[in-house]
């Protein structure tokens, strides 16, 4: 998460608030880059997911609001076609993402118990980007669909900084 | 104290997939914020959400900081026996807090 | 870092917009009101509205738990003197009151802090705290549906005043009075926000941005820190004076709470 740095105002006099303002872009400016440089990539968290195995796109359906309000709870639901039965039943679902600090988001567990192989949840993101989910089958396939989202800005936050 | 709201239909037909949602109070902290000194909030996140009928693990889910904080998750179960579903949630510092439902099956 | 710098462009852009007239002046016509809730997308719309999905059902527990729980030297719980919280219904639709004992108007989380300390001799529970966070919220939610009733007594009627003095006021380095973006701009946008009619129909209510629970006067504060004002004090006059003006302008509009917003 790219959170604004949450610092309180000082309270006191303005100039005060000022000082802390320009030193917390500083930290911004140096801190980013390193963190950019450490994240895993998008293929890199799919790949761990999947142990290497291709993804065929299809089977899956990611739905997640085209344009949201704040990125701090988007609603995502990821449904895949299957029967669910002992035989052809969806072992793992894995949500990732593209532009925040870490690709993973979740992974689910499900099996021919589930009936269905729905899942909803709310997730966090940090910019507008593209979202992944990947479906492993019974029969070691691997299915994804992926969305874009664009995240809209909240106007009144908590605090300048 | 848990604070956890779990949705599962009273009563269900045998056969019958219903719809179970699961909600608990947590921060979700990610470990990439800062606090008002500069110093970095360290993570404090659940990792692990399990869901149990009757003893048996029918579904599970492994968070990592991009989960909203009050993590929310709903899945869908085939109502086989009456019985208990026991949630269980735990976090980075192995703390697990619980809840449950039961369902009636005719 | 980016969000910050996109909302000060965005009040930039308003606060020009303002200066060049564009916009009238004026109260609300009653018919045309809204709650904040109706500015939402779909999605957060449904967030609200089922209660096995509204976050802020979790202080609505939490706060049931502590209302049956004794607390302080009396041994009594809130429940020991109020019975079944259903007993409060209409009673938080008319918060803030008048205070006699402090000769000056009271909000409901501030009356739940008196009740603690004088009544039920119990550590004092701070403002904006989690417990009285979810004290206030569940007593607020019994009255979900019904409609904002504010006491017609006239020892309130001094402090409504300087409420709505406090709302038409420009204020802060961008020179805006609350009443610029509420009463004269509420259909339109603030970079990707809706700006509403700031009726406080859902309080307490769990905000994405917050990612929890927050009282009106935290949604004040952030307001206030968003045209560059120097926020009121917690709890301060001018706060309560501002929160009986609002429930003034939204009387007979339902309460929500607890509301969702992004």
């Amino acid at each position: 998460m790219t959170e604004p740095i949450a610092l309180e105002p000082a309270g006191g006099p303005s100039l005060g608030r000022r000082a802390v303002l320009a030193g917390g872009v500083g930290i911004l400016v140096m801190a980013l880059p390193l963190r950019a440089l450490a994240r895993p990539s998008l293929e890199q968290a799919v790949a761990s997911f999947t142990g290497g195995a291709p993804v065929s796109a299809g089977r899956v359906r990611l739905t997640v609001p085209p344009l949201v309000e704040n990125g701090n709870a988007v609603g995502v639901t990821v449904e895949v076609e299957s029967p669910m039965t002992d035989a052809a039943h969806v072992s793992r679902i894995g949500l990732f993402n593209e532009k925040n600090p870490q690709a993973d988001v979740a992974i689910f567990r499900l099996g021919p118990r589930n009936g269905r192989a729905r899942i909803s949840t709310r997730i966090r993101l940090a910019t507008s980007q593209t979202l992944l989910a990947v479906a492993e089958l019974s029969d070691g396939t691997y299915w994804s669909s992926e969305a874009n989202v664009i995240v809209t800005l909240a106007a009144c936050i908590e605090d300048l900084s | 104290m848990t604070r956890a709201l779990v949705s599962v239909p009273p009563a269900a037909k045998r056969g019958e997939i219903v719809d179970v949602r699961a909600m608990i109070a947590h921060p979700m902290e990610t470990g990439y914020r800062m606090g008002p000194n500069g110093a970095e909030i360290p993570r404090d996140i659940i990792t692990r959400f399990v869901c149990t009928y009757d003893g048996a693990e029918v579904f599970s889910a492994e968070f990592f900081p991009a989960v909203s904080a009050n993590p929310f998750v709903s899945f869908n179960l085939i109502a086989t026996e009456s019985g208990t579903l026991a949630f269980e949630w735990t976090d980075d510092k192995g703390q697990i807090e619980t809840a449950s439902a039961e369902i009636v099956v005719s | 870092m980016r969000r910050p710098a996109a909302s000060l462009v965005a009040f930039a852009a308003l606060a020009l917009a303002l200066l060049g007239g564009g916009a009238q002046a004026g109260d609300i016509a009653p018919h045309e009101r809204r709650s904040g809730r109706t500015f939402m997308a779909p999605e957060t719309q449904a967030m609200q509205a089922d209660d096995t999905t509204n976050p802020g059902m979790l202080w609505v527990l939490q706060g049931a738990g502590l209302w049956d729980e004794k607390a302080g030297t009396s041994g009594r719980s809130c429940a020991g003197c109020h019975g079944a919280a259903e007993a409060m219904r209409g009673v938080a639709a008319r918060y803030p009151a008048f205070d006699p004992a402090s000769g000056k108007p009271i909000d409901l989380a501030g009356r739940i802090r008196q009740c603690r300390s004088a009544r039920q001799g119990a550590p004092d529970l701070a403002r904006d705290s989690d417990a009285l966070l979810a004290l206030t919220t569940f007593v607020a939610h019994q009255l979900r549906g019904m409609p904002i009733a504010p006491p017609k007594d006239p020892r309130l009627d001094p402090y409504r005043e300087t409420g709505r003095q406090i709302f038409t006021t420009r204020m802060g380095q961008l020179d805006l009075s609350c009443a610029n973006c509420h009463d004269d701009n509420w259909n339109q946008r603030l970079a990707g926000s809706a700006v509403t009619q700031a009726h406080p129909t859902g309080y307490p209510l769990y905000r994405l941005e917050w990612q929890g629970i927050g009282s009106l006067q935290r949604r004040m504060r952030n307001c206030m820190i968003g045209v560059r004002a120097e926020p009121f004090a917690a709890g301060s006059d001018d706060f309560i004076a501002l929160e009986l003006h609002l429930m003034q302008r939204a009387a007979g509009m339902a309460i929500e709470t607890p509301g969702v917003r992004p």
